[in-house]
């Protein structure tokens, strides 16, 4: 089976109309089989991208691209589920559950189950390919046995998060709000002011994480482009990269050349670091270490 | 449903902390296996087979009840430390497991059908609908809160009543969706999930620069403290960050969860029991803590007004919060 290249669901808040046009470039230039759309951070910004949803799917599609329907990281309240209750209503998508609620509905139907539940073994992976999913994106502190012990399982098909920053964790709260000094009901979209995240630095001035709505992210880019050889060999045919405000459409060329064995993982990297500029990249995790590390 | 009826849920790291948690009139004790098994391996902390036969000795002898937490995230490599924790939590008698994990409750619903299984906080099931899925598949009597809830999330729950509720009324406060949460093993390598550890003391350093404490956790300073501060843990979410040219606690002040106040009110929205959080607490701070929340539990359930028994001096940080129950938290 061919290396497959998956965009994740894009994860800021963007103006509508930049968002429709990211995803229009991608369908008309970025070497990725399968793009997930949907808002899983927070329901108050659908609304904006709602309207630009049929046009992308069209676009992507008429490209040849799989989409997938991202449900809500964290389903707490009636708008959380009502995303959710959206996505199932639309006929002819894989729809990718991100909180356990959303299996609820999905069990006994193909699906498919993102990073942000949490299948650390294959208990749990083929208690969920029972209940039909059919990929599943691990967790991103898994270390490299651990995804390959998962990745020799006849089922479910092992995605793993390839680029982009780590999603280290999620609340009910908005942090992002906190920081504008606004509540989260009251928030104006402070989210929209900070279309890469709002830089974390420790006390003594070093990037450490980044907020983004109710999640938290790490401020460095992983990156497991060195790894995907490793990867590919322990049977893992599914690679996500995760929008960040860097140029998506080159970076997806990237790891298609390496995945086509067109370009070295090095000389893959080297552009990669300067595609990103200043900000650090990290595969830490993979390598049973702190994620924030490059090893 | 009356507070008479809740039931008080307590932690015990130590089979002193656990007949002191009797003794201070707890219903239930909750504790781990000394290993990775549990999201409070620590040092020192913890009971071999032997200290749980024992301590459920001494608790059913008073007619209280043993729960076992195994509520972190089986390894792929070997989930056997796992999997033995269920079957000798069944063996031995325990009153119910503490789970998480999808895998394992779909062994322990397998293997021990007879043996009840609680939902973990670690599980993060925030909405009706997950109950809903742990219900039908796995047979859960109870599902323990996440703490990111506010009182009418959790009545909304509570009140479907496909599951026994759950829900922390004091001690720690995770401001993340528990579980769901790699600030750790981002900083150190380790985390709850995968460890049972959270901003772990092996890797926490304290340094002394420019008359400042600076608290640190792996390569990160997590917080300073000027002179005359009182200085805390650097866990990771309680710490000090710049963001937006401000320099604030921006997930959580330190402080500590205190929601006795809330007690009548999580009586009335049908809740079943309440919980302390704490195994790595020693038997003092779990004796008097004990002692107040059964008295808040008394008084509620009676109808009296619940004592205003200090217990700040105890909280992290000295402070208490109700946290998210009262929604101008968030």
């Amino acid at each position: 089976m061919k290396p497959v290249l998956t965009l994740g669901p894009h994860l800021y808040h963007w103006p509508a109309d930049e968002w429709r046009d990211f995803y229009f470039r991608i369908a008309d230039e970025a070497p990725v089989e399968s793009v997930c759309i949907g808002e899983i951070v927070c329901p108050k910004r659908a609304p904006f991208t709602l309207p630009h949803y049929e046009a992308v799917i069209a676009r992507l599609r008429a490209a040849g691209k799989e989409v997938v329907l991202s449900t809500p990281a964290l389903i707490v309240d009636d708008r959380d589920v009502a995303l959710l209750q959206g996505a199932l209503a639309m006929e002819g998508f894989l729809v990718e559950a991100n909180d356990v609620a959303a299996l609820a509905l999905l069990s006994g139907r193909p699906h498919a189950v993102g990073p942000y539940v949490n299948t650390y073994n294959r208990a749990t992976a083929v208690r969920l390919a029972a209940g039909g999913a059919v990929r599943v994106t691990v967790p991103v502190e898994l270390p490299a046995e651990s995804v390959s012990l998962l990745a020799g399982l006849p089922a479910p098909d092992i995605e793993v998060q390839v680029f982009g920053r780590w999603p280290l964790a999620v609340s009910a709260r908005c942090y992002h709000s906190r920081a504008y000094g606004r509540s989260k009901d009251a928030c104006l979209y402070a989210c929209g002011e900070d279309p890469d995240g709002l830089p974390v630095d420790t006390l003594d001035g070093e990037h450490f994480l980044a907020v983004n709505g109710v999640q938290t992210l790490s401020s460095s880019y992983g990156c497991l482009l060195r790894e995907l050889g490793r990867l590919r060999q322990s049977g893992v045919r599914r690679f996500r990269l995760s929008p960040q405000r860097t140029d998506m459409v080159e970076l997806a060329k990237l790891y298609r050349g390496v995945l086509d064995d067109r370009l070295l993982a090095e000389e893959a990297w080297m552009s990669v670091e300067r595609l990103v500029g200043p900000i650090p990249l990290s595969n830490g995790f993979f390598h049973g270490r702190e994620g924030v590390r490059l090893v | 449903m009356t507070a008479a009826t809740m039931e008080l849920v307590c932690p015990a790291g130590t089979p002193a902390a656990l007949e002191a948690a009797v003794d201070a009139g707890a219903d239930t004790v909750y504790l781990g296996f000394r290993d990775a098994t549990n999201a409070r391996n620590f040092p020192g902390l913890n009971f071999s087979r032997d200290d749980l036969r024992r301590g459920l000795a001494y608790a059913h002898a008073r007619g209280r009840k043993v729960y076992l937490a195994i509520n972190t995230f089986p390894h792929v490599a070997d989930d056997g430390p796992w999997r033995s924790a269920v079957d000798d939590a069944a063996a031995l008698g325990v009153d119910a497991v503490i789970l998480a994990d999808i895998g394992l409750l779909a062994y322990a619903a397998a293997h021990h059908p007879a043996l009840r299984r609680h939902l973990s906080v670690q599980a993060s099931a925030a909405h009706p609908l997950a109950l809903e899925y742990y219900v039908r598949e796995f047979g859960i009597s109870r599902a323990v809160l996440p703490r990111v809830l506010t009182v009418s999330q959790v009545k909304a729950i509570a009140a479907e009543g496909r599951v026994e509720t759950e829900v922390f009324v004091y001690g720690g406060l995770c401001p993340m969706a528990e579980g769901r949460c790699a600030l750790s093993s981002y900083a150190t390598g380790r985390s709850p999930n995968t460890f049972g550890v959270c901003s772990p003391a092996s890797h926490v350093q304290y340094l002394t620069i420019d008359d400042a404490l600076v608290a640190r956790l792996g390569d990160f300073t997590i917080n300073r403290f000027a002179a005359g501060e009182s200085p805390g843990y650097p866990t990771l979410c309680k710490g000090r960050f710049e963001a937006g040219g401000r320099q604030t606690y921006l997930f959580e002040d330190p402080v500590s969860l205190d929601a006795r106040p809330l007690i009548p009110e999580f009586a009335a929205a049908g809740v079943r029991a309440l919980k302390i959080e704490g195994r790595q607490r020693g038997r003092a701070y779990v004796a008097q803590v004990v002692g107040a929340l059964r008295s808040a539990v008394d008084a509620a359930a009676s109808g009296r007004p619940a004592s205003s028994q200090a217990l700040t001096a105890l909280s992290e940080g000295g402070q208490a919060t109700s946290g998210a129950y009262r929604k101008g938290w968030r």
